[in-house]
C-alpha cells in the first residue's frame, strides 16, 4: 500500500520535474546579467585543489605566514610531503569519466548511499515522518526523562556538520559548476540519508556499555563486533583499527586545526581585518582558544559548554533567518533561481565535463559536508541511550536533510539570487562570497556572519575531539590517563592550527577523513541484512502498537 | 479510594514548610502524602558528546542525591506524625511535571513553597509556583 502511494509520488514528481525544465528557459536570469555560463563569471578566479580544506574555503586557506617558524613547517612538510605523495593520492585517486575527473572515495561514498537507499526501501523518505515524531518526543516513554533525548542526539551530531562549509563552500561549488551542481548536491543529500541511517543504527546496536553507566560506540565497534558475528573476527579487527586511527588523524587536521584557523581568519576580520590587534599574532589567538576548548573538554567546566551550546544552535538559527530575508527581499528572482537550477542540471553551459562534470561537483559538496557514509556522526548518536538502534538511525536520517538539503541550498539560492553572474564580485569565494551576497540586502549583515562562522567551527572542534578520542580510546584502552592525554594533543593542535601553516598535515588529514569511509562501508554492505532486519521489525511493532505512541496515548486520555 | 496530598519541594526552607503543613492537613484530613523533587530538566537542550555519553550515569547520580539529601529526611521526619508519606523524583519542566505528576496520582491538593527569587531571573521566567498557580487543575496552597 504504502509503497503504491510511493511510486505515485515519483511518478508526480517526474512528470513536475520534466514539465518545469521544458517550461523554463535555460537562461531564465533576470535583466542586465549575463549569465551565459559559469565559466565566464569566474574568470580569473583560482580553481582550488583536491581536499575538503579547498572546497570549504574556495582557495587555500589564507593561513597566516609567521616568519620565526618557517624552519618547523619546511622540515615538517619534508617529512610529510612523501608520505602525502602516496596516501593523499591513494585516497583522493580520481579517473577520468566522461571528460571529467571522478574522485573515486566519492563514487564509494555515492555507491553506499544509492545501496542503503535501494536496500532499505527508500527509507529516506519512508522514514521521515516517523523520525520528525521520534524528534518531537511522541515515542518517549515519560518515565525515561533525564536521559538523553532523541533531539538532543541530532542537535549534538548537527553541530559537527554543520558548520564553516555550509557558508563558505556552496559559493564554490556554484562558481565551480554552476547553479545545476546545486541540483545534484540536493540529490546526493537526500541519498545520503539513507546510509547515515545504517551506519547510526549499527552504532547504537554494537556500541559498548561500560560498567559505570556510560557508552562507546561507533564504526570501529561496529565492525569489531558486527564482522566478529558473521564469522569475520579477524577482519573485522583490521578494519575497526584503521577506522580509528584515521579518525584520530582526521580529527586533528580537518576537525581541528583547520577548524581552528578559519575561525582566526574570521576572527581577525571582525576585529578590522589587517588593522586588527590580532592580525599576525595567530600564535597569540591559538593558545586562547586552546584553553577554551581545554576549559569545555578537559575541565569540563559546563557553563562555557552551556553558553557555547546555547549560542551556536541560535547562530545556525540566526542565519538561516537572515539567508531568509535576504531570499524574502529577493523573492521575485527565487523562481528564475529554482528555474538555472533544474535547467543547468542537465544541461550546463560551459562546465567543464558537462552533464558529468556538474554532477560530480554536486555530490562531491553534499558528501563533503554531511560526512554521510563517513562515519562520524554514528559516534555521537551511539551515545544516546534507547532500546531501539532503528530510532536512532531514523532521527540520524535528518542530518543530511537539514545540513544539506535545507542550509546547503539556502546559501545557495542566496548566491543565486544575489550577487550571481555579478562581475564586480568576481575576485571573491567561499565564505567572502556568501558575506558580501548578503551585504546587498543588509549591510552589516556579515558581522554576524563572521561570529557564526567563528562559533560553528568551535562547535565543529568539540564534536570532533570526541570523535578522535573515541578513537584513540579504542586503539589505547578506556583510561584517564589516554583521555587527558588525547585531549591535551588535542588543545596543543588547536595552537599549531593557529598559527603554523601546516599544508601538507592538513592535505594529509584531508585524506584521512575520507580514508574512514573504505572501512565503515564496506561495515555496511556486511551488516546492512541485520540492520533491514531490525528496521522491519521495529515498523511492524509501530504499526501493531507494541511501540507505543505516548503523545497518541496521553491525547486519548483527556 | 484514599486521599492524596501532593507537596512540590526544592530543598529550600519554604519547600520544607510547604511540607510541614501538608503533612499536618494530610493527617487531618487522612490523606496520604506524595513529596515530589524535580530535577530541572529539557529534551530540549544542546549537549556536547562527552555529556550524551555520561547522562545516564548523571541521572542515576541527580536522583540519588534527590533521595538522599532531600526527601529521604523529609519522608523520615514527616512519617513520624503517623501519616502515609513517600518521595518521588522527576526530571522536567517543574511547574508542568508537577501537574502530570498530580493528575496522574488523582491528587486533591497541590502545595508547593514559595521560592523568595526576585530580579530579572523571576521577571523574566516567573517562579515555579506562580507558573502552578496559573496552570493547576486542583487547588494549590503557596507556603511563603
Amino acid at each position: 500500500m504504502k509503497t503504491h502511494i510511493l511510486k505515485k509520488f515519483f511518478a508526480i514528481l517526474g512528470i513536475a520535474i520534466t514539465l518545469s525544465l521544458s517550461a523554463l528557459p535555460v537562461h531564465s536570469q533576470s535583466d542586465e546579467r549575463t549569465l551565459s555560463t559559469a565559466q565566464e563569471w569566474v574568470k580569473g578566479i583560482e580553481v582550488p585543489g583536491l581536499g575538503y580544506r579547498s572546497w570549504v574555503t574556495g582557495i587555500q586557506p589564507p593561513v597566516e605566514e609567521v616568519e620565526e617558524v618557517k624552519g618547523i613547517d619546511a622540515y615538517v612538510d619534508k617529512i610529510m610531503t612523501p608520505i602525502n605523495a602516496v596516501i593523499y593520492n591513494a585516497v583522493f585517486f580520481s579517473v577520468p569519466f566522461f571528460g571529467s575527473d571522478l574522485k573515486l572515495v566519492v563514487a564509494w561514498l555515492v555507491v553506499g548511499a544509492v545501496f542503503c537507499t535501494i536496500y532499505f526501501g527508500l527509507i529516506n523518505f519512508r522514514g521521515f515522518v516517523q523520525a520528525l515524531r521520534l524528534v518531537r518526543g511522541d515515542y518517549s516513554n515519560p518515565n525515561d526523562q533525564g536521559e538523553v533525548s532523541h533531539f538532543q542526539a541530532l542537535a549534538t551530531a548537527l553541530s559537527g556538520t554543520v558548520g564553516v562549509g555550509n557558508i563558505g563552500a556552496v559559493p564554490v561549488l556554484i562558481i565551480l559548476g554552476g547553479p545545476g551542481a546545486v541540483f545534484w548536491m540536493i540529490i546526493a543529500g537526500l541519498l545520503g540519508m539513507s546510509s547515515k541511517f545504517c551506519e547510526c543504527t549499527l552504532g547504537v546496536k554494537y556500541r559498548n556499555e561500560n560498567p559505570d553507566g556510560s557508552v562507546s560506540g561507533g564504526p570501529m565497534y561496529t565492525l569489531k563486533k558486527g564482522l566478529a558475528e558473521l564469522g569475520k573476527p579477524r577482519l573485522g579487527r583490521i578494519l575497526a583499527i584503521f577506522f580509528s586511527i584515521t579518525v584520530v588523524l582526521g580529527c586533528l587536521g580537518a576537525g581541528n586545526m583547520f577548524q581552528a584557523n578559519q575561525a582566526y581568519v574570521q576572527f581577525v576580520n571582525i576585529t578590522g581585518g589587517a588593522d586588527s590587534f590580532l592580525a599576525g599574532k595567530g600564535w597569540l589567538f591559538g593558545l586562547v582558544f586552546a584553553v577554551v576548548v581545554a576549559i569545555v573538554i578537559i575541565g569540563g567546566i559546563k557553563s562555557i559548554a552551556k553558553v557555547t551550546e546555547k549560542v551556536v544552535p541560535m547562530m545556525a538559527i540566526l542565519y538561516l533567518i537572515g539567508a531568509l530575508i535576504v531570499l524574502a527581499v529577493n523573492f521575485d528572482r527565487i523562481p528564475a533561481a529554482f528555474g538555472s537550477i533544474f535547467a543547468n542540471a542537465f544541461t550546463p553551459g560551459g562546465v567543464t565535463g558537462g552533464f558529468i562534470g556538474v554532477l560530480i561537483l554536486g555530490f562531491q559538496r553534499a558528501a563533503f559536508s554531511n560526512e554521510a557514509g563517513i562515519g562520524s556522526a554514528a559516534i555521537a548518536h551511539s551515545a544516546v541511550r534507547t532500546k531501539e538502534p532503528v530510532t536512532e538511525g531514523l532521527v540520524s536520517l535528518l542530518e543530511p536533510f537539514i545540513d544539506t538539503v535545507v542550509i546547503c541550498t539556502i546559501t545557495a539560492l542566496v548566491i543565486l539570487t544575489t550577487v550571481y553572474g555579478d562581475p564586480s564580485v568576481a575576485h571573491l569565494t567561499g565564505v567572502g562570497l556568501t558575506s558580501e551576497a548578503m551585504m546587498r540586502t543588509v549591510s552589516w549583515f556579515p558581522t554576524p556572519l563572521s561570529i557564526a562562522v567563528v562559533l560553528f567551527a568551535f562547535s565543529t572542534m568539540i564534536s570532533w575531539s570526541y570523535y578522535g578520542l573515541k578513537g584513540w580510546t579504542y586503539c589505547f584502552g578506556e583510561s584517564k590517563a589516554a583521555d587527558i592525554s588525547f585531549k591535551m594533543i588535542f588543545c596543543l593542535f588547536v595552537i599549531i592550527g593557529c598559527s603554523i601553516p601546516l599544508t601538507s598535515v592538513l592535505d594529509f588529514s584531508d585524506a584521512m577523513i575520507f580514508a574512514m569511509a573504505i572501512p565503515n562501508i564496506l561495515g555496511i554492505y556486511f551488516l546492512a541484512p541485520i540492520v533491514k532486519k531490525e528496521m522491519n521489525s521495529y515498523f511492524a511493532r509501530v504499526k501493531s502498537g507494541e511501540i507505543v505512541n505516548y503523545r497518541k496515548l496521553n491525547a486519548s486520555k483527556n | 479510594m484514599s486521599k492524596l496530598i501532593m507537596v512540590g519541594v526544592d530543598g529550600s526552607e519554604p519547600g520544607v514548610r510547604a511540607a510541614e503543613l501538608a503533612a499536618e492537613e494530610a493527617s487531618a484530613s487522612g490523606a496520604k502524602l506524595s513529596i515530589v523533587y524535580v530535577i530541572e530538566w529539557s529534551p530540549y537542550s544542546f549537549n556536547t558528546p562527552e555529556e550524551n555519553e555520561q547522562r545516564h550515569k548523571r541521572r542515576e547520580e541527580e536522583i540519588d542525591a534527590a533521595n538522599t539529601k532531600i526527601l529521604e529526611p523529609l519522608v523520615e521526619n514527616l512519617s513520624g506524625s503517623g501519616i502515609e508519606v513517600e518521595g518521588l523524583v522527576f526530571h522536567g519542566h517543574p511547574a508542568k511535571t508537577l501537574n502530570s505528576v498530580a493528575k496522574e496520582k488523582q491528587a486533591s491538593r497541590i502545595f508547593i513553597g514559595r521560592t523568595g527569587g526576585s530580579g530579572i531571573s523571576q521577571l523574566l521566567f516567573g517562579s515555579v509556583a506562580s507558573n502552578l498557580v496559573q496552570t493547576a487543575k486542583v487547588p494549590v496552597t503557596v507556603v511563603p
